[in-house]
Parts: C-alpha cells; sequence; structure tokens
C-alpha cells in the first residue's frame, strides 16, 4: 500500500514542510513506494525533492490550478490518491493543509490525524502522536479506516538528505474537480519585509516585560543577530503594541523552530500552548519564578533591558550578524 | 438571510488535565469548561450578518448536556434559537461534521459560521469537513467579512500574508480572532437565557473514523539550565548555544 505525500512549491524548490512530509512518508513506508503530487509547480521545483528520497511525483499544471481553491484541490488530490491505491495521505499542517486534508479525508472515507508530531507504522496502519489541550496532554491515535490522512506540524519531522535519486514526473489530469462548488482566491497580500514566524527557524518574542512598543527594538536587535522572526504574546498584541501576525500562542499562531527565544514573557499556559514544541527554549526574565523557566534548556534571570543588548552583542560575535 | 453558529465547550486553558480511567481520555471530573474562545468571534460574526441582512440567528453545539451552557450564552448575546445533538463521546471530527451536516441539511442556512479551531482537540477539520459534505465553498481563518447579494468577499489569514477570497452562498465560514470584538451579553439578557427553549436532537449514525489510543501526560525532556545576568554567564550561555545545542 503505498504513501501519498502532498506537495507545494516554494519560493526556492519546494516548501521546507514539503520534504519534511517526504521524510516522514520514508520514515513510515517500510519500502512501499512513496508517490508526490504537486499543483502549479515546475518540473525543477518538483525534482529538488529527489535530494529526500522522492523518486516519484504527479505533476497538476494549467492556468486553473495556479491558486485554484481547496475544494478543486481536494477532489484531486482525492483522484490521485486512489490511482495510485495510497493508504495514507500525507499534508504539512500548514494553513494549505489544514484546509484541505479535511475534505480530502470526507472524500476517500478516511480518519483524520491532524497536527501530528509524532507519525509511526506496525504494518496493520499508522499510529500518530499529537498534543491537545494545549500541548497539557498527548494522545496516541490511529485511524479505523482503510485509509489515514494525516497533517504534519511543521518543523518537527526530518527531511534527510539522501543520495541525489531522480524524481520520476507525470503530467496527471484529475477529472472530480468538475462542477465542485468553491471559493476563488482574487489575490494575495504578503506581510513586507517580515518573517513570518510560522516559517522561522529561529524565533525571538517579546512580551510585557518590554514595557512598551518603543522597547522592542532590544526584541528586533536580538532577533537580527540571529537571522529570525520577531513575535510577541498576546498580552502585546492585545494592547496594540504588535500586530495579530506576530502572535503566538492559543489564539495566536503554533510554531515549532529549531530555537524560540522568550524575552519578558512571563509563559502563561496559553502562550506555552503555541511553542512549546520548540527543540530548544530560551527565557530571559527578570522574575525566577516565571513559569516560562519550566520549559526552557536555557535561562537568564535578569532585566531584559540589561540582558538583551549584551546578549545581542554576544551572539552577533558569533553568528556575524547585526 | 439565515445563519447556523456551531461552537463548542472546551475545558478551561488554565485548567489541569488528569487522564481518564480508559487511559484514553481526560477524566472531565473537577475541570473548569468554557465556550471556546474562537467561537465568540463566531458569533459575532453571526449577529453582525444578521443585524446588516435580517434573518435568524440559530447556535448549535454537539456534545454532552452540560455542554447547554454555551448555547445559554450564544443566546444572551442575540442568537435566536439553540439546539444541542447529545453526543457525549467528545469528539471524533467526522462524527461531529456529520451532526452539522445533517442538521444544516434540514435547516438550509445560507452561511454557516465556525470558530478557527476548537482550542481541545486543534484539529482544525469542522469548518472543511462539513463544506465538503454538503459541497459547498468554505473560507477559512477569515479576518475580514463582508456578504452582499450573496457574495462572500473575505480575508483569509494564511502564512506571511492573507488570500482574498469571493465565494458564492451557501457558504461556510469560520472566524479569526479580530474579526470582529465580540459584544458581552447584558444581565437580563443572560437572565432571559436561562429560561429560553434549547431544542435537542439525536445524535449522528456516523461512525467514529478516529480511535485514541492512548493519552498521556507529556514529561519535560528541558535542560533547565538557569544563569545570571553577569557577563560571564551570558558568555556562557552563548558558548552553550553555539557548542552543545548547536543552534547558532
Amino acid at each position: 500500500m503505498s504513501i501519498l505525500v502532498v506537495l507545494e512549491p516554494g519560493s526556492d524548490g519546494l516548501k521546507r514542510t514539503s520534504y519534511e512530509t517526504v521524510g516522514a512518508a520514508l520514515s513510515i513506508s517500510g519500502g512501499a513506494p512513496v508517490h508526490g503530487i504537486a499543483f502549479g509547480a515546475s518540473n525543477d521545483q518538483i525534482s529538488s525533492a529527489g535530494r529526500y528520497g522522492l523518486a516519484s511525483c504527479m505533476s497538476v499544471t494549467g492556468p486553473e490550478w495556479q491558486s485554484a481553491p481547496s475544494a478543486m484541490i481536494a477532489a484531486a488530490i482525492a483522484d490521485a490518491a486512489r490511482s495510485v491505491g495510497a493508504a495514507t495521505v500525507l499534508f504539512a499542517a500548514n494553513a494549505f493543509g489544514k484546509a484541505i486534508a479535511p475534505r480530502v479525508a470526507v472524500r476517500l472515507e478516511a480518519g483524520l490525524l491532524a497536527d501530528c508530531v509524532e507519525l509511526t507504522s506496525n504494518g496493520a496502519g499508522v499510529q500518530a502522536v499529537r498534543p491537545v489541550f494545549s500541548g497539557k496532554a498527548r494522545i496516541h491515535v490511529s485511524a479505523t479506516t482503510a485509509t489515514t490522512v494525516a497533517t504534519l506540524r511543521p518543523n518537527v519531522f526530518t527531511a534527510k538528505a539522501t543520495s541525489e535519486s531522480t524524481v520520476q514526473i507525470q503530467a496527471f489530469t484529475p477529472t472530480s474537480h468538475v462542477g465542485v462548488r468553491s471559493a476563488q482566491v482574487t489575490g494575495v497580500s504578503k506581510n513586507e519585509g517580515t518573517m513570518d514566524v510560522s516559517e522561522a527557524d529561529i524565533i525571538v518574542s517579546g512580551g510585557r516585560g518590554l514595557k512598551g512598543p518603543e522597547h522592542f527594538n532590544l526584541v528586533e536587535d536580538l532577533a537580527k543577530s540571529l537571522g529570525a522572526a520577531v513575535g510577541a504574546s498576546r498580552a502585546v498584541v492585545d494592547a496594540g503594541w504588535r500586530p495579530h501576525r506576530e502572535q503566538v500562542g492559543q489564539t495566536g499562531k503554533t510554531v515549532s523552530p529549531t530555537m524560540y527565544v522568550a524575552c519578558g514573557i512571563s509563559g502563561a499556559v496559553q502562550h506555552l500552548a503555541g511553542m512549546s514544541s520548540s527543540k530548544i527554549i530560551v527565557a530571559v526574565n527578570k522574575d525566577k519564578d516565571a513559569p516560562i523557566f519550566t520549559v526552557a534548556d536555557y535561562g537568564i534571570v535578569g532585566d531584559v533591558f540589561e540582558v538583551l543588548p549584551r546578549l545581542t552583542s554576544a551572539i552577533s560575535s558569533v553568528t556575524g550578524k547585526n | 438571510m439565515n445563519i447556523l453558529v456551531c461552537i463548542s465547550q472546551v475545558p478551561d486553558t488554565t485548567t489541569k488535565i488528569a487522564i481518564g480511567a480508559d487511559g484514553a481520555s481526560m477524566n472531565p471530573a473537577g475541570v473548569k469548561f468554557i465556550l471556546n474562545p474562537y467561537d465568540e468571534f463566531a458569533i459575532e460574526a453571526g449577529l453582525r450578518l444578521k443585524e446588516q441582512h435580517g434573518g435568524t440567528v440559530t447556535t448549535m453545539t454537539v456534545g454532552p448536556e452540560t455542554s447547554k451552557e454555551v448555547l445559554r450564552t450564544a443566546l444572551a448575546m442575540g442568537s435566536d434559537t439553540a439546539v444541542i445533538v447529545k453526543d457525549a463521546s467528545r469528539g471524533d471530527s467526522f462524527v461531529v461534521a456529520s451532526a452539522i451536516a445533517e442538521y444544516a441539511t434540514e435547516l438550509a442556512p445560507d452561511v454557516i459560521i465556525f470558530g478557527r479551531q476548537s482550542i481541545d482537540f486543534d484539529s482544525f477539520a469542522l469548518p472543511s469537513m462539513v463544506a465538503e459534505m454538503l459541497g459547498w465553498p468554505d473560507v477559512s481563518t477569515v479576518s475580514s467579512l463582508s456578504i452582499e447579494s450573496g457574495t462572500v468577499t473575505a480575508d483569509s489569514d494564511i502564512e506571511g500574508g492573507r488570500q482574498h477570497v469571493t465565494a458564492t452562498l451557501p457558504c461556510v465560514i469560520s472566524a479569526q480572532k479580530g474579526l470582529y470584538d465580540p459584544r458581552y451579553p447584558k444581565l437580563p439578557d443572560i437572565m432571559k437565557a436561562k429560561s429560553k427553549p434549547i431544542a435537542e436532537r439525536e445524535p449522528s449514525s456516523a461512525q467514529p473514523r478516529v480511535a485514541a489510543v492512548s493519552m498521556n501526560l507529556p514529561e519535560s525532556k528541558r535542560l533547565n539550565k538557569v544563569f545570571t545576568d553577569s557577563d560571564a554567564d551570558i558568555h556562557e550561555l552563548v558558548r552553550l548555544l553555539h557548542e552543545e545545542a548547536k543552534v547558532i
């Protein structure tokens, strides 16, 4: 029984989450075939997944598939899954995957395992682990159906570079999308000049400890020294100091960067829910009893106004960025 | 315009989670339950649409008897009617989506509004599952919304920006934080809501498609190395980030 992975074109090759999805598929495939499917991607973009072990990919191209709506794409993915006899369909748990995977699950009469952080296969089927209740518990789940659809939390699964293999690319022409009622995407506005926290490898976030929006330059400077995105706690977003798109936590974004640096953030459960799966967590807070230290790998007890400038210059001397 | 708002009751974020006797669910004893925070934006969006276009707002939930409480909140905010689908299982997305799609087929609303996600299981699954079952378009994580002459114009938040989307009614929408500021119900309305009828429906006959094998509390594997704010300590931390954690 094969695995179908849904790939997305990115600015350089495919999106990083697509390579992670290929990595996750290969780790559970037990030698079964892994097929990709991509919409509106060039052959060069698809071929870049060969480095991570992808051997075969269906490519759907044509003007109607450029920023095609979710209902249409879901119908096409279900077609593709049937055509290769996929028992498992994997997506990244980003905006695209979250919108489309539930529709594909309905079409394939499949159980949906959402926002998984671990994936295993025991031959009988796929089992996943996902955080629930704001990360306060983990649940092991599996589908009771013949087919499993799963979305994978970004930056949790590893894309393993292998010897360069050639991806066999076949043009795929879906049929089931015809007549599907869909929303139409009429345009996209990018947040110019800022790196999005949900796609960043390193995030530096500021909280109420910064005492005012005029002091966020301390956070921005530290972020620059690390090549990081700037994040914010709910308190400072609600106070209007920072835009909602930067908010990390329950009513903001869930992130799992390689390193998360929390500056002047006490670590309310709502905040921890959005960042506790980060690989390395660093906290700077003047209150040694702040809950953020319980989830931190490294902490500095001190005033952000005193610590951040010195931390920034010490990091700059290692990274060469300032 | 007839509007169906779908809401849920979830454990308060700050509540302590204990594992139930079956080893695969949460023990609800002593847990404080609240209206899912995103659903406040969904209810407010429904009420604003009614204020602009007329029609009715129906609010529904799928859950145990105790989740009638969140319907009372919706009634106090201004929802015209409330419906509960009795389901004590707390949760298979497919079963819940089926119950909503079955009711929506009878009610035939122009728009169905959800909160972006429920904060207990965070599956982000219901809005697009229901839309797929009904054959409707959906617009998720909506941060701005207008509906004129049967056409929905909305902004949908995506990584690094927002998509501008149009769709025709009937349509499913999921509300992002900040779509509107939810209104606070007034005390007389809270009192009146207590005696309003709540219609009850039997659960869907749909069978769960996901099984919970086990649930556990995560163990912290964090290093918890804490330093002072001295220059020596700051340099030691940076050295460890470089040589031990290898993140810089």
